[in-house]
């Protein structure tokens, strides 16, 4: 008697535990679900709700032609990226081929790797400060499209060197050997095989960036300046889109140009992602076809 | 043949100068914040500088205590928003959903990780900081706000890096533990996530330095008042607000005391991204092993 019944006892503690094990499963699913929930929404809210603010409610005729025109500001954002991407590419693209091509494993190569990591995770105030001491009062630029240039051309350079990288390694080792053994040199290799086959790789490495830059907005405002009128020389200020959506946003004249700033940039970085993913997918199946 | 030896000299050379000028650069700009911040600290004296807690330009008081506090709470705030959905997500990502989930909200991770940041503000102080103000009182422009949005901000760092660590983690262990006949999230929880817990603890790193670098979007909902915040729903002001704001009109010892802020916001990323370079080269020496 006494002995079935603990035995009962025992089976029910059993199907107890076994409940509360699975309760406590559903419990950590259902976390894990509300997290990507959350993550999902989250991204859907903020597009949704600035678009739809930006595109649908805006009086888009006074921002485009009217006495907010955005377009100088446009004029003025496209300037400061061409330069930026004219001084950094080539910097940045040669720095790549001196990293997969010919550095071996030394210290100074080490310490190249570190000095490009450490860029990277520089935040863009301190950029935003050095521009400030070094173009605009140390080499008398003033607040200018160059001084920001020059600074986001620095913040810039450690995407263009990483994605750069990555695609050269991705050029196989066999059409390297192959060139050479044709009896190109290395250099020729490099320019007439290597950078042809890892064109792709580094047409996304300056896409990406110029998605950077178009969003940076803390070290272009401490070093272009701010001054909402289409820059008439690189020597002359002028606020980029992100310093003029700051600049709404903080002083709360008009949120219908905010907003309408906002969805133009949120639709810029779904092209500048659209693209590069495109161009990734289709690098990709060449390489494998290959 | 001479010349075309010269000139494969040449060239490597420019390859190698180049990649010189990002030494050059991290030197630099190391040196040049120094430079210009040094002074102030001294005058002001190191110790009123970071342990005052008085922010007065106009008085002569350059304590950045509130600031320092400020920054550091805005980022334990943003971890404790931001790590477990992004661990989580990544959890889903890499051990439940399929392929073609997991391709879809990968797009929808980058496209979180490019939008900039004063997007984030601005989207912060038209949606977030009202709804605080709603239930809570007192504005909105709160230490709670700006945690919200760096908290959403840093999510791409932590679930890329995550996923990518738990993905790492040989198929052999997850197997040998349902093998053993441990339920799926007994495997993830009490197998993969302790294998790929010092990916997870970089990315958390990693992201750190991000929260505590942000600038446009912290000031766009944070209330921006120089004083310690003693909740969650007081004002406050980080260390990278405090010179966005100011530089604009400050000069003299004020515009110095700003770059001095910069120093000590540098020592701050310096000490987060020798943790995380340190870290990340000892999980990619175990991943070589």
């Amino acid at each position: 008697m006494t002995d079935k019944s603990l035995q009962l006892t025992g089976k029910s503690l059993q199907r107890n535990q076994i409940n509360i094990k699975s309760l406590k499963e559903k419990f950590i699913k259902g976390l894990i679900y509300f997290s990507v929930f959350l993550t999902f929404g989250i991204v859907l809210w903020i597009l949704v709700h600035i678009v739809f603010n930006g595109f649908v409610k805006a009086n888009k005729m006074n921002i485009l032609s009217g006495d907010e025109s955005i377009l100088p500001i446009l004029m003025n954002t496209f300037y400061i990226v061409v330069l930026a991407v004219f001084i950094s590419t080539p910097i940045g693209i040669w720095t790549a081929i001196y990293l997969n091509e010919y550095a071996g494993k030394s210290k100074l190569v080490h310490l190249i790797r570190f000095a490009i990591q450490s860029l990277a995770g520089i935040p863009s105030i301190i950029f935003g400060l050095f521009g400030m001491i070094v173009f605009v009062v140390g080499l008398n630029l003033n607040w200018s499209i160059l001084s920001g240039a020059l600074t986001l051309s620095i913040m810039i350079l450690p995407i263009i060197i990483k994605t750069t990288e990555e695609a050269l390694k991705t050029v196989p080792l066999s059409i390297r050997e192959g060139s050479l053994a044709l009896g190109a040199s290395k250099l020729r290799t490099i320019k007439g095989v290597v950078i042809p086959s890892a064109l792709p790789g580094i047409i996304i490495s300056i896409i990406l960036s110029i998605g950077r830059i178009v969003g940076e907005t803390a070290a272009v405002y401490l070093t272009a300046g701010m001054v909402p009128r289409l820059a008439g020389s690189p020597l002359e200020s002028g606020r980029t889109l992100s310093v003029h959506l700051y600049i709404l946003a903080k002083e709360g004249v008009s949120f219908e140009s905010a907003y309408f700033t906002a969805t133009i940039l949120v639709i810029f970085i779904l092209f500048v992602n659209m693209i590069s993913n495109k161009l990734a997918k289709k690098y990709n199946k060449k390489l494998k076809g290959n | 043949m001479t010349k075309s030896n010269w000139q494969e000299k040449l060239n490597e050379k420019l390859f190698l100068i180049s990649a010189l000028i990002s030494i050059i650069l991290v030197f630099s700009i190391t040196l040049f914040i120094f430079i210009k911040g040094v002074p102030a600290i001294k005058e002001i004296g190191l110790k009123s500088f970071i342990l005052g807690a008085k922010w007065k330009p106009g008085n002569g008081q350059y304590g950045i205590l509130p600031m320092i506090l400020g920054s550091i709470y805005v980022t334990i705030g943003a971890c404790i928003i931001g790590v477990p959905i992004g661990v989580f997500t990544a959890i889903y990502l890499s051990e439940m959903a399929n392929k073609k989930v997991v391709d879809f909200l990968r797009k929808v991770v980058e496209l979180l990780a490019g939008i900039p940041s004063v997007v984030f503000g601005f989207f912060g102080l038209v949606t977030i900081v009202p709804i605080i103000d709603k239930i809570f009182g007192g504005g909105g422009n709160s230490l709670l706000a700006s945690s919200i949005i760096l908290g959403i901000m840093i999510l791409p760092t932590i679930i890329s890096i995550s996923e990518a660590s738990m993905r790492s983690v040989p198929k052999e262990y997850k197997e040998g533990a349902l093998a053993l006949g441990s339920t799926h999230l007994d495997s993830i929880f009490k197998v993969i996530l302790p294998s790929a817990s010092s990916g997870i603890f970089a990315s958390i790193v990693l992201a750190l330095g991000r929260a505590i670098g942000e600038t446009m979007a912290i000031i766009l909902v944070s209330g921006n008042t120089p004083l310690i915040p003693h909740s969650a729903f007081d004002r406050v002001r980080t260390l990278t607000s405090n010179i966005a704001i100011e530089m604009g009109y400050a000069y003299g010892l004020h515009q110095e005391s700003l770059f001095a802020t910069g120093v000590i916001l540098f020592v701050f990323i310096m000490l987060i991204n020798g943790v995380f370079i340190a870290f990340s080269r000892k999980v990619g020496e175990a991943n070589d092993r």
